[in-house]
């Protein structure tokens, strides 16, 4: 399967966002937040079975990336990323990372490195 | 001899709030390269009636257009913005977007206040650090931050402040005033 291919401007993509997901809306594993850090494990070259959208996924996060970021970058709504790294992470292909998950708040010392940075801005 | 481990990078999530038309998406764009970003959601019983749905067998769905927006304090630190719809129809989607952010931005526009009382409701109910940012349009009256702060019934520790959202100075002290505000939320439940 290729990416959506548009027959023109008022008929839309051929093929909805949500086909590219075999019409789920919502993944039954891994809880993702928009800043939910997505973190490719390995080499992608060898598994079968996953769409070039998966694939452009594990390229946007070999070094890391948040699900906005691969959504706004892949511009597929996030619904559809989501299932899209969800089965991804059940595949074993990326790690998530909650961004809750190592501390529920940030420390002081970020904080203040925040406000340094946005007043260096 | 041991070095300390290289830092988990981390992520923090601001939220831009307010009702439609406040400037939401010129905030995010002053101060950050704004990027698209949208979502498909199943609409729920709350958004209809609000959407025209007649005729529409079965469930549908919608798309909402999100600003978002990306500061790179340092690398492995890195500020996300989303400017979310204010309305109360989106209320589906606030739930996520306010998990585990560090605090929300209430854009407010005086001519129209009322606009922002959802978006100060929900904050105050999940103990989110907010404050309040009146954009000063042109052509509007120049309310003091203290009469908004009546208006709106605010806790007095919430600052309330005047800007002008087409301005990235006047954006930068917006987030830094709500940065030092969730800063002093936390270092007072330390106590």
């Amino acid at each position: 399967m290729t990416g959506p291919q548009w027959m023109d401007e008022e008929a839309g993509a051929l093929v909805r966002p949500y086909a590219l997901t075999g019409g789920r809306a919502r993944h039954s594993g891994a809880k993702l937040d928009l800043i939910t850090m997505v973190t490719t494990t390995g080499s992608p070259r060898d598994v079968p079975g996953i769409g070039p959208e998966q694939r452009r996924i594990l390229e946007l996060a070999r070094r890391g990336a948040s699900v906005a970021d691969i959504a706004s970058d892949i511009d597929l709504p996030l619904g559809v990323v989501r299932v899209l790294i969800g089965d991804l992470h059940d595949l074993g292909l990326v790690d998530v990372r909650a961004p809750g998950k190592v501390a529920p708040l940030p420390s002081e010392r970020i904080l203040k490195e925040v406000i340094n940075g946005l007043r260096a801005l | 001899m041991a070095f300390a481990p290289s830092e988990e990078p981390v992520a923090l999530k601001i939220l831009v709030a307010g009702g439609f038309g406040v400037g939401k998406t010129t905030l995010v764009g002053a101060i950050s390269e704004i990027r698209p970003l949208r979502t498909e959601e199943v609409l729920s019983d709350r958004g209809v009636g609000v959407d025209d749905t007649d005729g529409v067998e079965g469930k549908t769905t919608t798309t909402v257009a999100m600003d978002f927006g990306r500061i790179t304090i340092r690398e492995g630190l890195v500020v996300y913005l989303f400017g979310t719809p204010g309305q109360e129809r989106f209320w589906f989607m606030w739930d996520e977007l306010s998990y585990g952010a560090l605090g929300a931005v209430v854009l407010a526009d005086t001519r129209r206040l009322t606009d922002c009382f959802p978006s100060i409701d929900y904050f105050e109910q999940r103990g989110t650090p907010f404050i309040v940012a009146v954009n000063c349009f042109d052509g509007a009256d120049r309310h003091e931050p203290d009469d908004v702060r009546i208006a709106l019934d605010l806790d007095p520790e919430v600052p309330v402040l005047l800007c002008d959202v087409r301005r990235r100075a006047s954006a930068k002290v917006v987030l830094v005033t709500l940065v030092e505000h969730a800063l002093k939320m936390l270092t007072a439940a330390q106590r």
